[in-house]
């Protein structure tokens, strides 16, 4: 009885706090695209928007590229994942840790220097063009769309299919092995099934976080897509043409389907193994050959992935860098403008780390309400959740204003809205997808059995939660934290909506408010670097915690 | 009790005489930090008893924080480029009327008026659309560097130009509006047509322009004259023009309605206004035209002075009326045919161009007249230009339209609709271009 009540509460609780941060302020912003020019309500707009052959294009658009981009992000993220987990492979930690940094992406900035870098006069085309006398078209079109997107989004699969393998009961392997399975057979048979709902959990999320992405598109200037026809319309000046919210719904609309898709792909199957004794696969060792092919396999997917940071870094050191393959001096100069701003840095680690923070917890009961309960409408929490992914930053900034602006803080008669920590709310909404699709892979891969014998023994949820759960979701628990945190830390679109005063304003505006004139740009690639630098700190870090609770885990159950 | 009162009274009274000039101001801007940054300073230098909080937002991010927060109000100050984003407010009851009692400006900057008529917003530094090119990308590829707008319509540019959409930037649609009435609607349509085919890209920020041609990724970028001067003070390899037609527009600033700190918003006002404020403007990061004339004394050579050199945005006289009424609607016009059907007259020029490259000097006749036609086909207008200025017809486009009584001629009619309508029309004309010049290329 007690423990029912505690789960409801908390189901309540979570619901709650989604509809009062989330569901309400889209509300206001929304409930536009249901409204005709007399404030009545309607649905010509959305039947104009089936009329009209741009959107339709667009919808067209943005399909194919999510689709493709989330081939491309697979391309890059299987051998990555696979030869770190599943082999003896010198400097795994490093790799794993270095091929998460694409996700952090610093606005604006980064976008100068991916141009200055694959551009059609960046660094490689104008060697290309030099030696061969051609140049490929890296970032023109759609197809410059899935290249960019995939460098970017390919680590959400490559995180949740790391903790995924890395979950996987050694001894379904060894069993599999001693009834005469091996090679490709056993990949198939039990890696590939038992991995899939880390790869499901990161495939989905490409997909939907690419389908609504504004800034890609915009930086290549591709216009016919569905989320820049949005964002170009609602933030015109002066227009106020529904049809920028109407799209926003369908948006929506679509994320949230793309999510029950992926539930159906898994559906009907159980994922969990009884035994978490064996932390992760069998790691094996290389044949010779298989070894240098591994390795350069790995090098060259690093190095075209991380290629933008690396432009990113001799942007913050360069003086000018115009139409030529490297800049025309070195300074650190720009790093001067870094230290005298450092408030800005401060303000980043404190905002994300308790947004990833909330996150997690969020994160954590949802996916247990979502898997292990039947309380009604569980489903719905998940949905609501999911569909932040689908909302323009800008919107739900304006939606945050709309609906805390008129409430004032009790102590000091100041708006709610202009209030530092709703910058963090706002963070741990628009991140909340990441850390719950993480913890929901986990969650699926442990046996619900585990819960129900220590239930039988007569454990409290508390201590059930804090035994078993906890200990056993660590991996993807870290996952979540790490990208709800890192790619908080670059978020732009939301807070500066929010922003009221300097002094407490993120580095992602700061990169912003430098990356408006010629000469900041240098700072902003100096702000932006040490935004990473401290994102693949954490990072490395966490890996490394990772790795040993699987060892020590491994240890245990040899003994 | 009473006696209390009186005493806190007094001293409030006291209080407020004595430090007349102390408090906090708070300014949202669009301009960058090393704009506000510089004014800041030297405003807290001058008056060390008033703290300057300065929120930087986009402009149309300003304008939506401004209005959100207007029930609650905490801003003294809005500081941008753009006259029209101050339209929008003045539109919505939240500037208030100040005007400065600085001397020495003038009425007119360009043919443009510095200050806003009524009074709700103070000019302060002049700006005006030219072109700005990369000189290394130009060298590697020949290119000439253009002198006026119509030079950016020659096949040589075809791919190496860019531009950010109207909708986008209140001062690119002012090149635009100015185009149009410097040309006349159509023809002036037609020429911005033919310029923007050689377009690699239409920028969905209007500094994507200056960081384009900064980088190298297109050659010839139109952009606010200050893009293009502050890209050469940080030491680009960048040059810029002004051609013949182009609009001066003042940058500007306005106090809110029920502003918290009134005064100082317009002490801030005045220091601006100031020879020592208006200096400031010259700085090789700023670079924006001062509008108190004596300040050019102190200019580097070669710095633009539209009060002495007439030829700078003169030559255009702005009707500022016509241009708020189709505001709107040049947007969504230039949207429609530019912007989002960019690929298809690219396609539709470069057959073009094809075909004129094969005719040479010949006299074909048929095939002279077949890309005549094609070209017609690109410059058609979906809308004419009576009805592009139709009062009636702009209320579709327009933000608040609540009353029936107020779209009674086109009732019912949806800006989604019209835009459909028009995206079909262009569509159409551009494949149908491009049919007309193959067939050219065939007669030759």
């Amino acid at each position: 009885m007690f423990k029912n009540l505690f789960l409801k509460s908390t189901a309540l609780f979570i619901g709650l706090f989604l509809l009062i941060f989330l569901a309400v302020p889209i509300f206001q912003v929304f409930y536009v695209s249901f409204l005709d020019e007399n404030g009545h309500f309607t649905l010509l707009n959305f039947y104009d928007f089936f009329q009209n052959a741009l959107f339709i294009e667009s919808f067209y658009n943005s399909f194919y590229v999510a689709s493709m981009s989330v081939v491309l992000a697979s391309v890059f993220a299987l051998p990555l994942a696979y030869f770190t987990s599943r082999f003896n492979f010198r400097g795994s930690v490093i790799i794993q840790s270095l091929g998460f940094i694409p996700l952090i992406m610093p606005p604006f900035v980064g976008a100068v220097a991916m141009k200055l870098l694959f551009g059609s006069n960046g660094s490689i085309n104008l060697i290309l063009n030099d030696w061969f006398g051609f140049k490929i078209p890296f970032m023109e079109g759609l197809n410059g769309v899935i290249f960019v997107e995939s460098i970017h989004y390919f680590p959400f699969i490559l995180i949740n299919l790391i903790t995924s393998l890395n979950n996987i009961d050694r001894t379904m392997e060894e069993s599999a092995q001693s009834l005469g399975s091996k090679g490709f057979g056993l990949f198939r048979k039990i890696v590939l099934p038992l991995s899939m709902p880390g790869y499901v959990a990161g495939a989905s999320l490409v997909f939907l976080k690419v389908f609504d992405d504004l800034g890609t598109p915009l930086l290549l200037d591709v216009n016919n897509m569905l989320a820049p026809q949005a964002y170009l319309r609602i933030s015109s000046i002066g227009i106020n043409d529904p049809m920028g919210y109407v799209i926003g719904v369908i948006l929506v609309l679509t994320s949230i389907a793309a999510v029950y898709v992926a539930k159906l792909a898994l559906g009907g199957k159980d994922y969990s193994m009884l035994q978490k004794g064996g932390g992760g696969m069998i790691k094996r060792d290389f044949l010779p050959y298989q070894k240098y092919l591994a390795y350069f396999v790995v090098f060259f997917i690093l190095f075209l992935v991380l290629s933008p940071h690396i432009a990113l870094t001799l942007l913050s050191f360069g003086t000018i860098w115009s139409f030529s393959v490297l800049p025309d001096a070195f300074t650190v100069q720009h790093y001067k403008a870094v230290f005298e701003n450092s408030v800005f840095i401060k303000n980043t680690m404190l905002y994300c780390s308790i947004a990833a923070f909330i996150d997690v917890v969020l994160a954590f009961f949802i996916s247990y309400i979502v898997l292990r309960t039947k309380i009604i409408g569980r489903q719905l929490l998940d949905y609501i959740a999911m569909s932040a992914l689908a909302i323009p930053g800008l919107v739900l900034g304006i939606g945050y204003l709309r609906t805390f602006y008129s409430i004032n803080l009790p102590w000091d008669n100041t708006p709610l809205a202009s209030w530092w920590f709703m910058i963090v709310i706002i963070l741990a909404v628009r991140r909340l997808p990441y850390a719950l699709r993480a913890c929901n892979a986990v969650l699926m891969q442990i046996s619900k059995y585990l819960e129900e014998s220590a239930e039988s023994l007569g454990a409290q949820k508390i201590s059930i939660f804090r035994k078993i759960l906890i200990p056993l979701m660590t991996g993807g628990l870290l996952a979540g934290f790490i990208t709800s945190f890192s790619t908080a830390t670059v978020e732009l679109s939301a807070t500066i909506m929010l922003v009221s005063t300097e002094s407490e304003a993120p580095l992602a505006y700061a990169i912003y408010s430098y990356m408006q004139t010629a000469a900041g740009r240098g700072p902003g690639a100096a702000f932006g670097l040490i935004g990473v630098l401290i994102v693949a700190v954490g990072t490395y870090l966490s890996q490394l915690i990772i790795e040993k609770k699987y060892k020590q885990r491994g240890m245990e159950a040899k003994v | 009790m009473k006696k209390i009162l009186v005493l806190i009274i007094s001293f409030v009274l006291f209080a407020s005489n004595v430090f007349a000039n102390s408090g906090n101001l708070v300014i949202v801007t669009s301009f960058p930090k090393d704009l506000s940054g510089q004014f800041k300073a030297a405003f807290e230098a001058k008056y060390p008893n008033i703290t300057v909080e300065v929120v930087g937002k986009k402009t149309t991010a300003g304008i939506k924080y401004i209005q959100e927060t207007s029930s609650n109000n905490g801003t003294d100050l809005f500081w941008a480029s753009a006259p029209d984003a101050f339209e929008v407010l003045k539109g919505d009851d939240l500037l208030a009327k100040y005007s400065s009692k600085v001397k020495g400006i003038p009425d007119l900057v360009g043919s443009y008026p510095i200050n806003d008529p009524q009074g709700f917003y103070t000019g302060f530094a002049a700006a005006g659309y030219g072109m700005m090119w990369n000189t290394r990308y130009l060298k590697a590829n020949n290119l000439p560097a253009p002198k006026e707008w119509i030079d950016m319509a020659d096949p040589i540019y075809f791919g190496h130009t860019g531009m950010s959409a109207p909708s986008r930037s209140g001062t690119t649609h002012l090149t635009v509006e100015t185009l149009l009435q410097g040309d006349g609607f159509e023809a002036g349509w037609a020429k911005m047509k033919s310029i923007a085919a050689n377009f690699k890209t239409v920028t969905a920020r209007s500094f994507g322009v200056p960081d384009g041609v900064n980088s190298g990724d297109f050659g010839v970028g139109i952009v606010i004259d200050f893009f293009g001067l502050s890209s050469i003070g940080s030491g680009f390899p960048v040059g810029f023009v002004y051609p013949t037609v182009t609009t001066l527009v003042p940058a500007n600033i306005g106090v809110i309605t029920n502003a918290p700190n009134e005064k100082n918003a317009q002490l801030f006002i005045d220091f601006l206004l100031t020879p020592e404020g208006q200096e400031i403007l010259l700085d090789p990061k700023i670079r924006r035209l001062p509008v108190n004339p004596e300040t050019y004394a102190k200019a580097p050579k070669d710095f633009p002075n539209p009060f002495k050199d007439s030829s700078i945005g003169a030559a255009v006289k702005f009707d500022v009326q016509l241009s708020k009424s189709r505001y709107n609607l040049v947007n969504s016009l230039f949207d429609v045919m530019i912007t989002y059907r960019l690929d298809d007259l690219r396609a539709a020029m470069s057959a073009i161009y094809k075909a004129e490259a094969k005719l040479g000097n010949s006299s074909n006749a048929k095939a002279k007249k077949l890309i005549a036609e094609a070209r017609a086909l690109v410059s058609a207008l979906p809308i004419t230009e009576a009805k592009a200025n139709d009062a009636e017809f702009n209320k579709i486009f327009k933000k608040k339209r609540k009353k029936a009584k107020d779209i009674e001629k086109y009732a019912g009619t949806r800006q989604a609709e019209v835009e459909a309508e028009w995206d079909k029309f262009v569509i159409d004309n551009y494949s149908n271009a491009i049919k007309k010049a193959e067939e050219a290329i065939k007669a030759l």
